[in-house]
């Protein structure tokens, strides 16, 4: 079993939120704390990310967008949901655009709360999304190898 | 002799993958430590190649692999030519195919991001093949033929006759290697105006094959640095692993402290040094032989 947890590649989408959650996790990636030393590369294409991290509630104009973005990711993939905010939708719960948090659209796994969350709990989220990301990777190792038995059973006189 | 030319290549495709991760590791780690991180480990782009090969395949177009294959197998003739001592201007002119080949994948998704990359994937050819050609050129006025086997064996360094060349070579490397402040065809580093350029519609295992033609070409553009380097005495093989190890730390260097250009001023810069150091060398080089 590869061990895969090494390389979590990042798609940060910034919801409604106020940038206080996304100057933190931008400084997660600084010389101070540094993320890239657990293998975290930051890349804006969902195509090629691993994680999707979430900041900011969910409204009426972006749900469809965090929709796509993870529709958009290839299995095995993990969501984290950063700030109060991407939680369950903050200070900004009963505005009349919110609709709540990132769960509300994308069935989240890890949630890291805070107003603004600090760099240590987003790495310290990240970490355990990693974990995460290492298990959904083994599921679907077993998924594709029961599928390729299955296909190898099949009768190929049907076709 | 063919024995032996033999032995080159199939060392070449075998350890050339092995070069480039630890190269690349060495650059990402160096570059941490320029800006004073600690930095992924030394075998990051390995982990990342072996995670990618275990990702769900999501391509928007199915000829996406078969043009990426092409540009990886078409990568690693290039250097089986060059290692196995055949005709550099041949090495090359695979090359430019393999590049053609890239450009393929890219537009094949039609996606608004890969194309523009493309677009500029094709700019940055223009730009580099002059010196190039030139270094071609020049390899063959110096030394008297086209062929690596003879080349390398010759009685003097390369980089004595052709030191303009090898400077333009140099310079060309940074565009060859996307690096900043030459690497508008792909943004390596996140959140910028392309995504990720040419490889913005590459995901999984299409983007692991595009990353091992990468570590072939790395290997491949490192040995023509050497080339210019190495000659008959066995004491020059050290000094070109040195003048290798050299010019990629200076590479990594400059990545780290220039901003990303405008095209066109990587076009006119880059032909302007070009035509200065290959250039005058070359009318040096003629008169000298004359």
């Amino acid at each position: 079993m590869a061990n895969i947890k090494r390389s979590p590649w990042l798609l940060h989408y910034d919801g409604s939120s106020c940038n206080g959650c996304d100057i933190e996790v931008l400084a997660s990636l600084t010389p101070v704390y540094d993320a890239e030393r657990f293998g975290v590369m930051n890349t804006g294409d969902p195509l090629q990310a691993d994680i999707l991290l979430i900041t900011g509630g969910i409204n009426t104009q972006n749900r469809d967008v965090v929709k796509q973005l993870y529709k958009q990711m290839p299995r095995p993939k993990v969501v984290v949901a950063v700030g109060v905010c991407a939680c369950t939708g903050g200070v900004f719960k009963d505005c009349y655009n919110i609709l709540g948090g990132a769960d509300e659209v994308v069935p989240v796994d890890i949630y890291v709360p805070g107003c603004a969350a600090r760099p240590q709990a987003i790495i310290d989220g990240i970490i355990q999304a990693v974990e995460l990301f290492q298990q959904r990777s083994e599921e679907h190792d077993r998924l594709v190898r029961d599928m390729k038995a299955w296909g190898k059973r099949k009768p190929k006189a049907e076709s | 002799m063919t024995v032996n030319r033999i032995l080159y290549v199939i060392a070449y495709i075998v350890l050339a993958p092995f070069a480039g991760i630890l190269l690349e590791g060495i650059d990402r780690k160096l570059s941490a430590r320029m800006q004073r991180r600690v930095g992924p480990p030394l075998l990051q782009p390995f982990y990342d190649v072996v995670k990618l090969f275990k990702k769900q395949v999501i391509s928007v177009s199915s000829t996406q692999t078969f043009f990426l294959l092409t540009y990886l197998i078409l990568m690693i003739l290039t250097g089986a030519l060059f290692f196995g001592g055949g005709d550099i201007l041949m090495c090359f002119f695979v090359l430019s195919t393999a590049a053609t080949f890239l450009y393929f994948a890219a537009v094949a998704s039609s996606s608004p991001y890969a194309t523009i990359g493309a677009n500029r994937e094709l700019i940055q050819m223009m730009t580099y093949e002059p010196a190039v050609l030139l270094s071609c050129v020049g390899f063959y006025l110096s030394e008297g033929t086209f062929n690596v086997s003879r080349i390398a064996v010759s009685e003097f360094s390369s980089i004595l006759y052709l030191p303009g060349f090898f400077i333009a070579f140099v310079f060309i490397l940074t565009i060859k290697l996307r690096k900043s402040p030459f690497d508008t065809a792909t943004s390596h580093h996140m959140h910028q105006e392309l995504v990720k350029g040419l490889t913005t519609e590459m995901g999984a295992q299409n983007l692991a094959l595009f990353q091992i033609a990468e570590w072939y070409e790395l290997v491949f553009l490192m040995g023509v640095v050497g080339l210019y380097i190495i000659n008959s005495n066995p004491w020059s093989i050290p000094a070109a692993v040195l003048v290798v190890l050299a010019s990629w730390f200076l590479e990594i260097l400059i990545d780290n402290t220039s901003a990303r250009m405008k095209w066109e001023d990587m076009l006119v810069g880059t032909w302007m040094v070009t035509l200065l150091t290959a250039g005058v060398n070359l009318l040096a080089l003629m008169l000298i032989k004359a």
